[in-house]
């Protein structure tokens, strides 16, 4: 397990951090010291100061991206993983319903983001039914190629990350502690909030890790739904990697790893989840 | 003895070469034994038809195996792994990159049977009738030839080693949709106009991007480039301050890198004018929706491609890699690009290969006599239709420029980076 965990993660994970700081040219790489990949992607940033520069505004943007998708993902998969464990009662239905969850992943990704342009674009589905409804007069084009668009594509495809581990939470909660609060007197919010919120806590946790994990590294959706016109850090790293710019690549995915890893221990401080598991 | 040299294979072969000698046997494969003629075929996807395939089969029996990437993953992948392909097909701009890397091979022109009938867009720069055509960035003549067999310099006059056996190119221009735009275009500068906010996309391929951008500032009379193929820093922060100015202001509806994208955001409407490919236009025409290649005064941003060879290719492999090569140059594939609406590098063997109302529609800008069809026999024009930009001479003959790469390209990526980003 140890020699698995060293091969496949360990090991590759230092050759990105040592390829970040070499050098490099049109073509090839040169293995020497430098700290070129990280500065020149902040170049000028200290002078533009408040003001942020594109990188800086880049990085700001993915975080601000994966909160918004974290917090809808957390609303919805956490109702549905509600209804799912509380009230459906029958264990064919339980397997029914989170099966039917499984749905957006039944085509490929690229397939499935692409389905949404006839839907969202400008002779649209949506825009077509707004103006011939009347609502709107001109068509709405905020709908596709923009954050809202990416945060749609991003929320439909991983709230599913985000039910299944709160559901199996939940599914562990004692019911006889559900019980107790009723006669005891509490509301459904106040029980709600004391008691499921707590134990769902390691759920939500993994959900969490899953969802911002997945969030802060994609380009693919952020690229296509985006219309390649708003910025990721994943985003960065492909076309540095494009561009043969692979030390700088690197020096992007290691400032990646540390935010995410930064963002995932704040996590861990909020739930231990060895000891809850 | 005798019998110990006669195997199977030369038995074969013997008898092959009796047969084709005395006329009796024809329309057979070429070679039916012995191990197979296969060979990896590296390049995008535009290239890489299953008919030119087939036919290539039936002609020499060498099977192409195709490795089909986008353009930035090709020049990748010849970087990192050169052993993974037998036969490159890439770009002209993309050789400064892959040259000095020593992972291709340079190809002997005297083992090409059509190497001097090749256009001379390529060897000199200009056209078969002598007019001398636009030069900025990496016009092909600049990166055609090598000093030496293994060289990394590229040589300023013709040598008998080639970087890239051309194979096909193209003049490219803006795309726009007539029925949504209503007036005539004439111009770049229209890229940029606040009369299209929100319509107008542009590739995100920065070493062809970047031309187009630089058409559309010289278009607008902001600056007029000494060589706008081979910018200066201060040139490239100008003209990516102008494109960005106009993404800010909305001026995009989105970038595009690869064929498909163009093709969906021109047929759906979400852009009305645009940067494109020719065969995309095509492909929007097929579905019974308006658009045209739009020619522009300023002239044409030109791109061609060719073949060259891994590093790893060697021995037998290197003799189907020439058979390949001259094959290609011997007229199907000419003739089968060039109803694509693109040009041949061989243009008399790609005459004798199509019909002479085809040829008078696609090459001389003639109405079409006939039903013009795509190579696979779909319809594209009904007769009386003129090609978009006329003939070869006047596409051709307006190329401005060519997707380059710059001195200073690795500062431009990363601008251009930050263009797409801001």
């Amino acid at each position: 397990m140890m020699l698995v965990f060293a091969l496949f993660f360990i090991l590759p994970l230092c050759f990105v951090v040592m390829v970040s700081f070499w050098d490099y040219n049109e073509y090839q790489m040169i293995p020497r010291f430098t700290t070129r990949g990280y500065y020149e992607s902040f170049e000028g940033c200290l002078t533009k100061l408040p003001e942020l520069c594109t990188m800086l505004a880049t990085y700001v943007k993915t975080v601000k991206l994966c909160l918004i998708v974290w917090l809808f993902t957390f609303l919805i998969g956490f109702t549905v993983a509600y209804f799912l464990a509380f009230h459906v009662r029958s264990k064919t239905w339980q397997i029914a319903l989170s099966l039917l969850c499984t749905i957006p992943f039944w085509t490929s990704n690229v397939i499935r983001m692409i389905a949404w342009i006839p839907l969202l674009g400008r002779n649209g589905l949506v825009n077509t039914g707004l103006m011939d409804l009347g609502i709107t007069h001109e068509p709405i084009e905020w709908l596709l190629y923009s954050e809202f668009s990416i945060c749609l594509a991003l929320v439909h495809l991983f709230t599913f990350f985000m039910i299944v581990p709160i559901f199996n939470s939940m599914m562990r909660i004692d019911r006889r502690l559900l019980e107790a609060a009723y006669d005891a007197g509490a509301t459904g919010w106040q029980t709600l909030w004391n008691i499921i919120i707590p134990l769902c806590k390691p759920g939500i946790v993994i959900g969490s890790i899953f969802v911002i994990t997945i969030v802060m590294g994609d380009f693919i959706t952020i690229g296509v739904m985006g219309g390649q016109q708003v910025a990721a850090a994943g985003k960065i790293i492909e076309t540095r990697l494009n561009a043969l710019q692979f030390p700088a690549a690197a020096a992007n995915a290691v400032i990646l790893l540390a935010i995410t890893f930064l963002i995932i221990t704040m996590l861990n401080r909020l739930v231990d989840i060895r000891k809850e598991l | 003895m005798m019998k110990k040299t006669l195997n199977r294979r030369n038995l074969l072969k013997t008898g092959a070469g009796l047969a084709l000698g005395s006329g009796m046997i024809t329309g057979f494969p070429a070679v039916h034994a012995g191990e197979e003629k296969v060979l990896r075929y590296l390049g995008t996807a535009v290239n890489q038809a299953d008919d030119i395939s087939k036919q290539l089969f039936k002609d020499t029996g060498i099977k192409l195996e195709y490795i089909s990437a986008t353009t930035d993953d090709v020049t990748k992948r010849v970087i990192t792994q050169p052993n993974s392909f037998d036969i490159l097909d890439t770009e002209y701009f993309s050789l400064k990159k892959l040259v000095p890397s020593g992972n291709i091979l340079s190809l002997d022109a005297k083992k090409i049977k059509e190497f001097d009938n090749i256009t001379p867009i390529f060897t000199k720069g200009e056209l078969p009738s002598g007019k001398k055509i636009g030069d900025q960035g990496t016009a092909p003549k600049k990166v055609m030839f090598l000093e030496a067999e293994n060289s990394t310099t590229f040589a300023k006059e013709p040598t008998q080693w080639v970087t890239l056996i051309p194979t096909v190119y193209n003049a490219d221009t803006l795309g726009i949709r007539p029925d949504l735009i209503k007036r005539p275009i004439s111009s770049w500068a229209e890229l940029l106009n606040p009369e299209f906010k929100g319509k107008a996309s542009i590739l995100n391929i920065p070493s062809i991007g970047i031309m187009d951008a630089a058409m559309v500032v010289e278009a607008t009379g902001k600056y007029k480039y000494p060589d706008k193929g081979n910018m200066t820093k201060e040139e490239i922060d100008m003209t990516m301050a102008v494109m960005t100015e106009a993404k800010k202001a909305g001026q995009f509806r989105a970038f595009w890198k690869d064929f498909n994208e163009s093709v969906n955001l021109m047929s759906s409407g979400e852009t009305v004018i645009q940067s494109m490919w020719s065969p995309a236009v095509t492909a929007v025409r097929s579905k019974g929706i308006a658009c045209t290649f739009q020619p522009l005064k300023e002239g044409y941003r030109s791109w061609a491609s060719g073949f060259c060879v891994s590093k790893a290719t060697a021995g037998p492999k290197l003799d189907y890699a020439y058979e390949f090569v001259n094959w290609f140059l011997s007229g199907f594939a000419g003739a089968y690009l060039n109803r694509q609406g693109y040009y041949s590098a061989v243009l008399p063997t790609a005459k004798a290969a199509m019909a002479p109302e085809e040829w008078a529609y696609w090459m001389e800008g003639k109405p079409a006599a006939i039903d013009i069809k795509a190579p696979d026999g779909t319809l594209l024009e009904k007769a009386g239709a003129v090609r978009d930009g006329g003939s070869y001479d006047d596409r051709m003959g307006n190329v401005a420029c060519w997707n380059a790469v710059m001195d200073e390209n690795e500062y431009m990526v990363r601008k251009w980076n930050e263009f797409i980003a801001a």
